[in-house]
């Protein structure tokens, strides 16, 4: 091992490579932790079955059912509330490969089940150090315990499953620092959207961001989570925060934790991972905290946003060889250039995904809605990460802040954020979510999305129209 | 698929059919609600499906302003796109449905890394070049979709990794490794169980804090 200096990801990867990569050959990479999901795993599971394999590590996989399961209030869910036959065989064919290959599986009904990427760390099962990968693009969220975190496509699912490696080769370092510190107001997904608007949505092709500074050292666990889920918006596959005391405090004691001796050991080797001093990073980028502002979007890409206060770019804003596309998210959008944003007329709020559906974010919403009602004509959904995170919810009284304002108070699950399980935009339809994708019909055919904090969300259900939440909590 | 399974490995000539759009996200290829398949197939008709029926719920009504449906771009199977193509979700139902539409290689400036890696691993060329170059070719593409010019015709050859065009031709730079499985036949998943023994002694020195059993053995 040379002695110069690394960064966290370079730390990561060193600790994980069953071959180095050599003469064109990619590396092969050791993956400590598979999670699986219903949507992108069956074809992967029927390759192993037509070569005769075993999933080799079914200790290191954990699987759960989220994206297309109902999301409808109660709990004596089944499958006849599926929407179509068609995902009640996806949910059938993840029972089966899990029973047949013994992965353990956090089923339907189970208290623990969630959105893959809340309920993974949320059991303990997201430590720093690790490599974790997911037929998922948004596994990038767990890089918030310092863990080297990705998405992948099927066919890698099954090397991972039959082999639990991967052939890669070396990403790029991209250090993003935000200095200073937040204003009053500003959450966690606004400095991932000024993050984004600022690097543009390919600025991390090739990489993996490292968030570091002064504000990402401030947030809580959840807030990084949010950050790092949102990397792969920004091109990059992976996005990590180097663990500390947070991070640490945060896992102690949680279900897959280690616990007594192997705790201190882990939090040894932890501790160690952090960039050394002088760590070179391939690429990087500051922005100061200060002057972030809450972010909303406008178009149909996570890139294309403004300050909330600010209008839509006017079209000689634009470069000229980007003007088709914007011209084509406005029409798509059905607004104008040069138009402000506060004040739009919405019809749906969302509340939920892997990106803001932690209890953090629940209480961020509430926090704003308490005592008000959301605006007539105006559907508010509210589905929790988890059925855990739901639970604490209904225990802290934030169910019923949400029910009272006259939301929807719903089941875990990916639900309409990608719009596969039933609950969706119709088209036309304008909303404010806490979403990560505002791509044309992402939320339903037609509907056209919003991308904002819990807060402003929050705050848009209850006038109908696009609000900054300071202007209703002031 | 048909032209899959009869053409030769990495070597192409078509029409090239114009998308003139950046940043074409993984949902806009291939939306969530077509995800629900436990295979790979029946994934053609909802290629691009929010752009190309009129109907995109039922998949009805084919939009004649769509290049995909017009001649001679009908049996395409190069597209030309605007950049950073596959951006988005994971989905490999990406790649087979485009595969599945009879599309062979994608033209652009820049590919969104998981794209890319699906996309080779099932043999969809992601053919990156200059913007000179992408430039050129989307302008004479969409002149001749209006009538203005006789189609263009290119020709990829991944063993050269060249892109022959009627008025030049120009190299491309393609993964070493996946160039090398896509022309031999390499099976990835075979290279890789080849691999048990160095894998089984990595496994002995490597520290390990998580067994995800724990959590279904509580119940």
């Amino acid at each position: 091992m040379s002695s110069a200096p690394r960064t966290l990801l370079d730390k990561i990867w060193d600790r994980h490579l069953v071959r180095r990569a050599q003469g064109g050959l990619p590396a092969t990479l050791y993956i400590d932790l598979h999670l699986v999901h219903e949507v992108t795993s069956p074809q992967a599971f029927a390759e192993l079955d037509a070569r005769g394999l075993r999933v080799r590590r079914p200790d290191r996989t954990l699987a759960t059912m989220d994206h297309s399961t109902p999301t409808e209030p109660g709990l004596d869910l089944d499958r006849f509330r599926v929407i179509d036959a068609q995902c009640a065989n996806q949910l059938e064919a993840l029972r089966r490969n899990c029973a047949q290959h013994g992965v353990p599986l956090i089923d339907w009904g189970d208290e623990r089940r969630g959105i893959v990427h809340v309920m993974g760390p949320e059991q303990g099962a997201t430590q720093p150090g690790m490599t974790i990968v997911c037929g998922d693009s948004h596994t990038s969220t767990h890089g918030a315990f310092g863990a080297l975190a990705f998405g992948i496509g099927t066919s890698e699912v099954g090397h991972v499953l039959a082999t639990q490696c991967l052939l890669q080769h070396r990403p790029e370092t991209f250090e993003v620092r935000v200095d200073g510190a937040l204003q009053e107001g500003v959450a966690a997904k606004d400095v991932v959207l000024a993050i984004i608007h600022r690097l543009g949505i390919d600025g991390g092709t090739g990489c993996v961001f490292e968030f570091t500074g002064s504000v990402i050292r401030s947030l809580d666990m959840e807030g990084r989570m949010t950050i790092c889920n949102m990397s792969i918006e920004g091109g990059a596959r992976a996005g990590m925060v180097a663990p500390d005391e947070v991070t640490l405090a945060w896992l102690e004691g949680r279900p897959l934790a280690p616990r007594g001796e192997r705790w201190e050991e882990a939090c040894e080797l932890w501790r160690s991972l952090p960039s050394d001093e002088g760590a070179r990073y391939d690429h990087g980028v500051v922005l100061d905290g200060a002057a972030i502002e809450p972010m909303i979007t406008y178009g149909t890409n996570p890139g294309m946003s403004v300050p909330i206060g600010g209008a839509i770019p006017s079209a000689d804003q634009i470069p000229e060889g980007s003007r088709p596309s914007f011209d084509k998210a406005l029409r798509y959008m059905g607004l104008e250039a040069g138009q402000p944003l506060r004040g739009q007329k919405i019809d749906v709020v969302f509340v939920g995904s892997c990106t803001n559906s932690r209890l953090a974010d629940l209480r961020a919403a509430a926090a704003v809605l308490r005592g008000r009602k959301v605006a007539s004509g105006v559907r508010m959904l509210v589905v929790p990460g988890s059925q855990q995170v739901k639970r604490q919810a209904e225990e802290e009284g934030l169910a019923e802040v949400f029910r009272q304002a006259g939301a929807d108070w719903r089941e875990a699950g990916c639900s309409m954020c990608l719009a596969m399980n039933g609950d969706r935009l119709e088209p036309g339809q304008y909303a404010v979510s806490t979403t990560n994708r505002n791509f044309e019909g992402r939320q339903g055919s037609g509907g056209r999305t919003f991308l904002a904090s819990p807060q402003v969300a929050a705050a848009s259900a209850l006038t109908g129209r696009i609000t900054d939440a300071r202007e209703v909590t002031s | 698929m048909s032209q899959e399974t009869t053409a030769t490995p990495g070597r192409i000539d078509s029409v090239v059919a114009p998308l003139p759009i950046d940043n074409i996200d993984t949902d806009q290829i291939i939306p969530a609600r077509y995800l629900k398949v436990t295979d790979k197939s029946g994934l053609a008709e909802g290629l691009f499906a929010n752009w190309r029926w009129q109907d995109p719920q039922a998949c009805a009504g084919p939009r004649a302003d769509w290049v995909l449906h017009q001649e001679p771009f009908r049996g395409a199977e190069i597209l030309v796109t605007g950049e950073n193509f596959g951006c988005g979700s994971s989905r490999e139902h990406a790649p087979w449905a485009l595969l599945g539409g009879g599309i062979r290689a994608v033209v652009s400036t820049r590919f969104a890394d998981i794209f890319r890696a699906n996309a080779l691993k099932n043999g969809l060329l992601t053919v990156t070049v200059e913007p000179r170059v992408a430039d050129r070719l989307m302008r004479e593409s969409l002149e001749a979709q209006s009538g203005g010019r006789e189609p263009v015709r290119a020709r990829i050859d991944l063993g050269q990794q060249q892109l022959d065009l009627p008025w030049e031709v120009v190299s491309f730079d393609i993964d070493p490794f996946a160039k090398h499985c896509i022309l031999t036949g390499v099976d990835q998943m075979g290279y890789l169980v080849d691999q048990e023994g160095d894998i089984a002694r990595f496994e002995e020195g490597h520290e390990h804090f998580v067994d995800t059993r724990e959590l279904v053995a509580r119940g």
